[in-house]
């Protein structure tokens, strides 16, 4: 598959909000197929990168370059989930019929695309249940099936798991490589580092709005070079 | 002390046989009334909308201009319909002074600002919900609006119903464009302050003894249906 947007140049990226500086002087690129997490304490801006990569938030300083041949509608080509799904008040199915229409899928071709991502993410069964009595896990499965419904080339995920039950948790990390399998780029962030070492190829870590580490999983979590993410591994407060 | 009892059961009377001349009244009132209320939703429910989502210069002068007029006084807005259809008004060649489309008019004036402000209030709790996702997908301006309206349809009915509420209650703006003539323009309100005044209490016992019964049935379905709505979504957050 060759890329429609990636790789992601992400080249000095700055933010600011009242008077006070969030995230400085952020580079880093995300090629295509790779499965980049973000670690970092609280306030470190790890989500706030998301943010800014998907377009929610807009840069004070810094750029977000699309590198690939459809750079002009890149919005058309991600997704994201937020640590807090945000689900429409319809049912599950619909939730993500809702989603394919915004992105101008044609009627007929919605209805497999729904069944099928709802089965890769092992909900199938949801499909006509109001989405807004799910349970947390559910709904956040639900999230994930919308997102593979978009067939996005690369997936933002803000801590998916922080509040799910271990269980719920497994799940959302089976889908999370679903998709990866599928072809898309992941790029998350996350507090569970056993999650962390699952699924990450490279590791960015964040402390203070600094870009402080950045490394394959691999050689970060066999010997993390900062201070500050050997401080954060050991579980100290930072 | 009798008088008062006699007038109460004429009035009982009068609705319970169906009285003509009453349900001529009631059947213009609520002519009147539910029309203006449809006119002011289809305007106030998206504007209401669209002070929520949108973000322009002039927006929070707009709101709290919105806000100001949920309390606009009817006989103001009756003087500012009648002088504007009156014969020598910009739109006096209509003729439609003193006919119900005057109070119409006026009543749609009326309640549009409070159904697009309290609209307003619902949707940017709908919105502040919903944004990260609404952006996240890619969904254009009208399109948002239209799904915060769709989804958020069950709150705003409470809007509309608030403008039903007022429409029907109001007297200042539909007497003053409207004339109170028999059999034309006659509502429950006007009727009721006209009879009152003529001291013919049964037909004024009986147009309140209505107009408290349909004001009951309404806030009871709007009830019902904000618990219906509660229980479609029980278990959400």
């Amino acid at each position: 598959m060759t890329p429609a947007i990636l790789p992601l140049e992400v080249r000095d990226l700055g933010f600011s909000a009242g008077g006070k500086s969030l995230l400085r002087g952020l580079s880093f690129q995300a090629a295509p197929g790779r499965r980049i997490v973000l670690l970092g304490p609280n306030g470190a801006g790890k989500s706030l990168t998301l943010r800014l990569c998907h377009g929610l938030e807009r840069p004070s300083a810094g750029r977000i370059v699309w590198q690939g041949p459809r750079a002009a509608d890149a919005k058309l080509h991600q997704a994201m989930v937020f640590q807090r799904p945000i689900l429409l008040r319809r049912s599950a199915a619909a939730n993500i019929d809702y989603a394919l229409k915004v992105r101008g899928v044609p009627r007929g071709e919605r209805a497999p695309r729904i069944e099928a991502a709802l089965a890769q993410v092992g909900v199938a069964a949801l499909a006509d249940r109001p989405a807004r009595v799910l349970s947390g896990g559910e709904r956040q499965l639900l999230a994930l099936a919308r997102a593979a419904a978009l067939r996005p080339e690369i997936l933002f995920l803000d801590e998916p798991t922080a509040s799910l039950a271990p269980a719920a948790a497994r799940r959302v990390e089976q889908a999370v490589a679903a998709i990866h399998a599928a072809g898309a780029t992941i790029v998350m962030t996350t507090h569970d580092l056993g999650q962390a070492r699952r699924l990450a190829d490279e590791v960015l870590f964040l402390h203070d709005g600094n870009l402080v580490e950045h490394g394959s999983a691999t050689a970060f979590f066999a010997a993390p070079q900062s201070a500050e993410a050997r401080a954060y591994m050991k579980g100290e407060l930072l | 002390m009798d008088e008062i009892a006699a007038a109460f059961s004429a009035a009982l009377a009068m609705i319970l046989g169906g009285d003509p001349e009453l349900v001529q009244i009631v059947l213009l009132s609520l002519r009147v009334s539910l029309t203006a209320v449809v006119l002011a939703a289809i305007l106030g429910l998206p504007v209401g909308a669209a002070l929520a989502v949108f973000r322009f210069p002039g927006r929070r002068v707009l709101v709290v201009l919105l806000n100001a007029l949920m309390g606009l006084p009817p006989v103001v807005v009756g003087l500012v319909v009648y002088v504007t259809l009156s014969r020598s008004g910009p739109l006096g060649a209509l003729g439609w002074l003193f006919t119900p489309l005057a109070m119409i008019l006026a009543q749609t004036i009326l309640i549009t600002p409070l159904i697009a402000a309290v609209a307003r209030q619902s949707m940017a709790e709908l919105w502040a919900e919903y944004a990260d996702e609404l952006r996240s997908l890619g969904v254009g301006p009208w399109r948002t609006v239209a799904t915060l309206l769709w989804d958020g349809r069950f709150g705003l009915l409470t809007s509309v119903l608030a403008g039903f509420g007022r429409a029907a209650a109001e007297v200042g703006a539909v007497i003053m464009v409207g004339g109170n003539i028999a059999h034309v323009t006659r509502t429950m309100t006007t009727a009721i302050a006209l009879e009152t005044a003529k001291g013919e209490l049964a037909l004024a016992m009986g147009l309140g003894i209505l107009l408290m019964g349909i004001s009951l049935v309404i806030n009871a379905g709007a009830y019902l249906l904000g618990e219906f709505a509660r229980a479609r979504e029980a278990g959400a957050p």
